[in-house]
């Protein structure tokens, strides 16, 4: 193969992937504000989509309690990440690397599983179906991410600034709050907007975990279209893209891939 | 200021014995080395004084505290790390001004005792500047301010020059020295430079596989070293041939002791002179690096360094048969 022709078919690739991966968005975004119910071009322009749907109570409803439930585990798993990836950085100890393994699975392990063993888990221990058995779902689902991304930035970190804070008298608590948290903290803003995006979304387990009437977003649509496909759908899908594509661009530009400068 | 004393201090790692029944005392006030290979122990009984690390068995007093049980944050003390350890997010005077804010100092004698600090370092401009503004000299001199500003009764330097370069280094130890005297405060310095531990320092301490070898003011422990090692290890040391012992002046007891001599305690010359201890050797090598000069000589097929002035050292001809001469009393006497 000749040398000018090899980059020519990687472009190629390159454009294909991309085309495919953003064509169907594309074409679902410009289909939320054509006023045809059918995809019947001509384009006509209309907000017609977007009113119906801010008019709509189930989809307002939902979309505000998929945006409570995400907010709930971004919190709690970014502290609970933060706190393992520190306590990971900074000590040894007996089973740390056996640790380690486990916290990624459900990273592998195909959600539907995941959901499956939960809701089983759920119903054995006595928590059920319902909000709190989602966010702990979505708390499991995000840990990892956050671990991730707090790790990768942990590793910048030079263990001797907490050595020099606390031999000029700062507690643990003040090494943390003044030493450690402050060059981590694009990793831990990184890692909680992962959190809110894994969690806001979730729809395997959200589906699973939820009780029927309690749905999040996404388990919403997912019902919806299986009632019968309306444009508003695509509509709040457009939002709902929006809303997911800005999150991970900042958390990219916090956590730059690789946890660098 | 106090002064620091460390009783019978075993430290492990694992299996390894880091810290082998150390005792040392350092004395209010003074500049105090500690020299050692990498591995002897140094920084880790550097470590253990500044609660890095906890002993095993022993007792660390400093000031009139026990505080082998102490962790490091209620130590009280001031430390230099080797890569300055400077907070990457904070100003100048937000870094010297960390101890002190941790101690809740009022506002206005924070302010006033970071600008002494850094008045003392000559670093009373760069108060707003980042870290990694600075150069690296100057960052040494901010974390010689931090390690300073609270007061501590020791101040703990871990190599703290290693990362400079040879002019830089220089500049430092002498301002180093300057403000330890200006203070007063009893400092203990880890390094492994025997140049820097002997001209810093009023006491020296030599430590090998986790132990004190020897323990003394630089001139005593340069030439009076207890061992081998030491002497070995503080400067080049030419060691005397068995066969050539009958021959010479010794320090008493002889018995039981290897000698050796300095190669800048030797002249050589194309005779042996009176009153003094003399070895026959042939010169093999002479390197001239400007005003000194470095001779390699075979000694009963033992190689023997001498330095001197270059003008001092005579030329030799011929096959370069020469005499080794030194003064008796300096014949270093070692345990063998």
């Amino acid at each position: 193969m000749s040398r000018s022709l090899l980059p020519l078919i990687g472009k190629l690739w390159l454009f294909a992937i991309l085309f495919f991966l953003y064509a169907p968005i594309l074409v679902m975004a410009a289909m939320s504000f054509n006023a045809s119910p059918f995809y019947q071009l001509p384009f006509e322009l209309s907000t017609r989509w977007y009113q119906q749907m801010a008019g709509n109570g189930q989809i307002l409803s939902a979309a505000l309690r998929s945006v409570g439930i995400a907010m709930v585990t971004t919190l709690v798993a970014t502290a609970l990440g933060t706190a393992a990836s520190i306590g990971l950085f900074r000590y040894d100890f007996a089973g740390k690397k056996v640790l380690m393994v486990l916290l990624f699975p459900p990273i592998a392990i195909p959600w539907l599983i995941t959901g499956t063993a939960m809701l089983i888990f759920f119903f054995a221990i006595g928590i059920g179906r319902g909000t709190p058995a989602v966010i702990i779902g979505h708390v499991a689902l995000a840990l990892p991410y956050v671990i991730v991304t707090v790790t990768a930035r942990l590793s910048s970190f030079d263990i001797t600034l907490e050595e020099a804070a606390r031999s000029m008298g700062a507690n643990s608590w003040t090494v943390l709050r003044r030493v450690t948290l402050p060059w981590i903290a694009p990793g831990v803003v990184a890692g909680g907007l992962f959190a809110f995006a894994v969690s806001f979304d979730q729809f395997v387990v959200s589906y699973f975990l939820s009780e029927p009437g309690d749905s999040t977003l996404p388990v919403l649509i997912y019902t919806a279209i299986r009632k019968g496909f309306t444009p508003e759908i695509n509509a709040i899908s457009t939002i709902i893209i929006a809303v997911s594509m800005l999150i991970m661009f900042l958390a990219t530009r916090y956590s730059r891939f690789a946890g660098d400068r | 200021m106090s002064a620091v004393d460390v009783q019978n201090v075993t430290k492990r790692f694992g299996q390894t014995v880091a810290l082998d029944d150390v005792s040392i005392s350092f004395e209010d006030g003074g500049f105090f080395a500690l020299l050692g290979p990498s591995g002897s122990g140094k920084t880790t009984l550097l470590r253990t004084i500044a609660g890095f690390h906890f002993a095993e068995t022993g007792a660390i007093r400093i000031g009139d505290r026990n505080v082998e049980n102490v962790p490091v944050e209620k130590r009280d003390i001031g430390m230099m790390f080797q890569n300055y350890a400077l907070f990457p997010n904070m100003s100048v005077a937000d870094n010297v001004g960390f101890g002190l804010r941790v101690r809740k100092v009022a506002a206005a004698e924070e302010r006033r005792r970071i600008a002494e600090a850094l008045e003392l370092v000559q670093l009373g401009a760069m108060a707003e500047r980042r870290p990694s503004q600075l150069s690296g000299g100057q960052r040494q001199r901010v974390a010689l301010a931090r390690a300073i500003v609270t007061n501590p009764k020791v101040l703990l330097l871990d190599e703290p020059l290693s990362a400079l370069d040879k002019t830089l280094r220089v500049d430092m130890q002498i301002e180093l020295k300057r403000i330890q005297r200006e203070i007063g405060i009893t400092t203990i310095f880890v390094t492994h430079d025997q140049e820097e531990a002997l001209t810093l320092s009023d006491r020296i301490g030599i430590l090998k596989d986790g132990r004190i070898v020897q323990v003394g003011p630089p001139r005593e422990v340069y030439d009076k070293p207890v061992d081998a090692f030491t002497a070995g290890f503080l400067g080049d040391a030419n060691w005397v041939p068995e066969s050539w012992l009958s021959a010479l002046r010794l320090p008493q007891p002889a018995n039981g002791h290897s000698f050796a001599v300095r190669p800048e305690a030797l002249s050589m010359a194309q005779a042996r002179l009176d009153g003094m201890n003399a070895v026959a050797g042939r010169l093999t090598q002479r390197v001239f690096a400007g005003a000194m000069a470095t001779c390699l000589i075979e000694v009963e097929g033992q190689k023997w360094k001498l330095i001197a002035r270059d003008r001092d050292i005579p030329e030799i001809t011929g096959d370069g048969a020469v005499w080794l001469n030194w003064r008796p009393e300096d014949t270093m006497a070692v345990r063998a």
